[in-house]
């Protein structure tokens, strides 16, 4: 390999996604943008909603890793071959954590009072 | 390539990794940016697989206004480095077939015909359909043939029948030596890998298949029922000596019996027997299953043209004669061979492509400017060798026989892993095709 151009990369989950690509491009950036404008908006980071938001997202991370070893026709046990691969897996769980987690921080904040506030008590 | 001081694990190479799923194999390259290049050029690219239209891509990329003509009679486009993942029963065969006309590049144009023949001391190329094509420069891309006659008794109608398999013969072929695979599990019985003594691409194919089968009975929980032997054409398992005994080591590990200095020549479909030439004299093996690789060659035009080694270990298949690191033909110097078909000692894999066709561009256009490139190709290829399904070895290595990492220090070569079988599997072919358009 010589040099990185981040337009391969670009051109290349291009080809991998086809037509998803830029909807999926597109949703990632609106999901962050959301984010960021939740934040603003309230003025502070909801640590109630951050917990569930987190929670939930934990199922993402799962839900990421189980997908990789379904598209790759991959079993477990492959996920053991050195330490590159539990670091690509953690990668892999990681970003479905904080995919997931993202989604319903924001979905939450659209939920009626009640239930951002949470269960009752 | 890259100096020692700079394979350590480096921000550098953290960053290579966490964008390794398109990097496959070193396979990331930015494409060329400078300015076009002026001029009324006729070009001829014969062959539209990989090596052919990637060439036209960036070609079109570099020249404004040249007359870039790309011949080739076959409408489907067969990426080939899924045909394993197809045999292995994993892909359905439609995943190793798109179509040669989606990759053409802007400007260029595609003739739907096949070269029979080359005159390039009179700079023409002849067409089946009878039609000239003159040219200032010439790509010769080709491929390569298999010639499955030279295996007496073989016929490429045999693939799919009676325990005869053979991955390269195409996606067809792929997808019915899955199924005589698949059968082989069931029944049990003496599965019989091999390659052949000539060039061939993808050297690594013949082993990948051989440990896909091990791995595919192990599922089936039916290994004791059968004996795999892989016949090895000469000493070795694998060109690369440190590579070749990493293979040794797997196969008696996984109970893989090789046995050497076999050249299969012929075989019975009826008896379901194999014969091959050995310093000992001929020898009879049986098999319930057999995955067949012929003897590759360079196609008819260009092995019996002037443009075919005349003497050396590449003249008797008729390799195209070019200076290595250049790919330029050391006697006609406005024609390039590309990809399979260039008499190399290596570099008949996609990969191998992937970084020769830059430096042939780079020296055509060099030509046009009246300057001289210093662009070069070291040999380098790569090779996913599949050790089991959701396990590979990324081996990339150059004419030298060195071992040349694209993640030194984090993707061990020799190490079984699933991050390079996570880039065989998903982001090899998207790299591929962005290379046809020369975005990769």
């Amino acid at each position: 390999m010589q040099q990185i151009d981040p337009m391969v990369f670009v051109a290349v989950f291009q080809e991998m996604l086809g037509l998803a690509f830029w909807p999926l491009a597109g949703f990632i950036l609106l999901m962050v943008v959301a984010v960021v404008l939740t934040v603003v908006r309230e003025g502070r980071i909801s640590p109630r909603r951050l917990v569930y938001a987190q929670g939930i997202g934990a199922f993402g991370g799962v839900l990421a890793v189980w997908a990789m070893l379904w598209f790759t026709s991959s079993r477990a046990t492959d996920l053991l071959g050195g330490p590159i691969d539990w670091l690509l897996t953690l990668a892999i769980a990681a970003a479905g954590v904080i995919g997931g987690a993202m989604i319903v921080y924001v979905a939450l904040s659209f939920a009626p009072a009640s239930a951002r506030r949470g269960p009752a008590r | 390539m890259a100096s020692t001081s700079e394979r350590d694990l480096t921000r550098r190479n953290v960053l290579r990794l966490a964008l390794a799923g398109a990097a496959a194999a070193g396979w990331a390259r930015p494409a060329g940016a400078a300015a076009k290049v002026a001029t009324k050029a006729r070009i001829v690219i014969a062959g539209a697989g990989a090596a052919g239209l990637a060439t036209a891509s960036r070609l079109s990329q570099r020249l404004d206004g040249a007359q870039i003509t790309i011949i080739d009679a076959r409408r489907a486009h067969f990426y080939q480095p899924g045909f394993t993942l197809v045999a292995a029963g994993l892909k359905p065969k439609s995943y190793a077939i798109g179509a040669t006309r989606d990759y053409v590049a802007p400007g260029a144009t595609l003739v739907e015909d096949r070269v029979v023949a080359f005159h390039p001391e009179s700079n023409v190329v002849v067409t089946a359909g009878g039609q000239r094509f003159g040219y200032d420069f010439l790509i010769v891309a080709t491929g390569l043939q298999l010639d499955y006659a030279a295996i007496e008794g073989m016929d490429t109608r045999l693939i799919g029948v009676d325990g005869i398999g053979s991955v390269y013969g195409g996606p067809d072929a792929a997808e019915a030596t899955w199924r005589e695979l698949a059968r082989f599990i069931e029944r049990g019985g003496v599965g019989l890998f091999h390659r052949p003594d000539t060039e061939m691409k993808c050297a690594g194919a013949p082993l990948k298949y051989a440990f896909i089968a091990d791995d595919r009975l192990r599922r089936a929980d039916r290994r004791g029922k059968a004996e795999l032997i892989y016949a090895a054409q000469n000493k070795a398992l694998f060109s690369v000596p440190i590579v070749s005994e990493k293979v040794r080591m797997l196969f008696e590990e996984r109970q893989i019996r090789t046995t050497h200095d076999h050249v299969m020549t012929a075989i019975d479909p009826g008896r379901r027997i194999a014969t091959f030439r050995t310093p000992q004299g001929r020898t009879e093996i049986g098999y319930d299953f057999v995955n067949i690789v012929p003897p590759m060659r360079a196609p008819d035009p260009v092995r019996f043209s002037p443009l075919a080694w005349q003497s050396g270990i590449f003249a008797a298949d008729g390799w195209m004669e070019v200076d290595p690191a250049t790919l330029r033909h050391r006697r006609f110097p406005n024609v390039f061979g590309i990809g399979d078909v260039a008499g190399v000692p290596k570099g008949k894999t996609a990969a191998s492509v992937k970084w020769q066709v830059p430096v042939a561009v780079d020296h055509l256009v060099a030509s046009l400017q009246g300057s001289v490139s210093e662009a070069a190709y070291n040999g380098y290829t790569s090779c996913p060798l599949i050790t089991r399904i959701g396990r590979a070895m990324l081996v990339e290595f150059d004419y030298d026989n060195n071992l040349t990492p694209s993640f030194p220090g984090v993707i061990a070569p020799l190490e079984e892993l699933w991050v390079s079988w996570v880039m065989k599997g998903i982001a090899l072919k998207p790299t591929y095709l962005a290379m046809l358009r020369g975005q990769a």
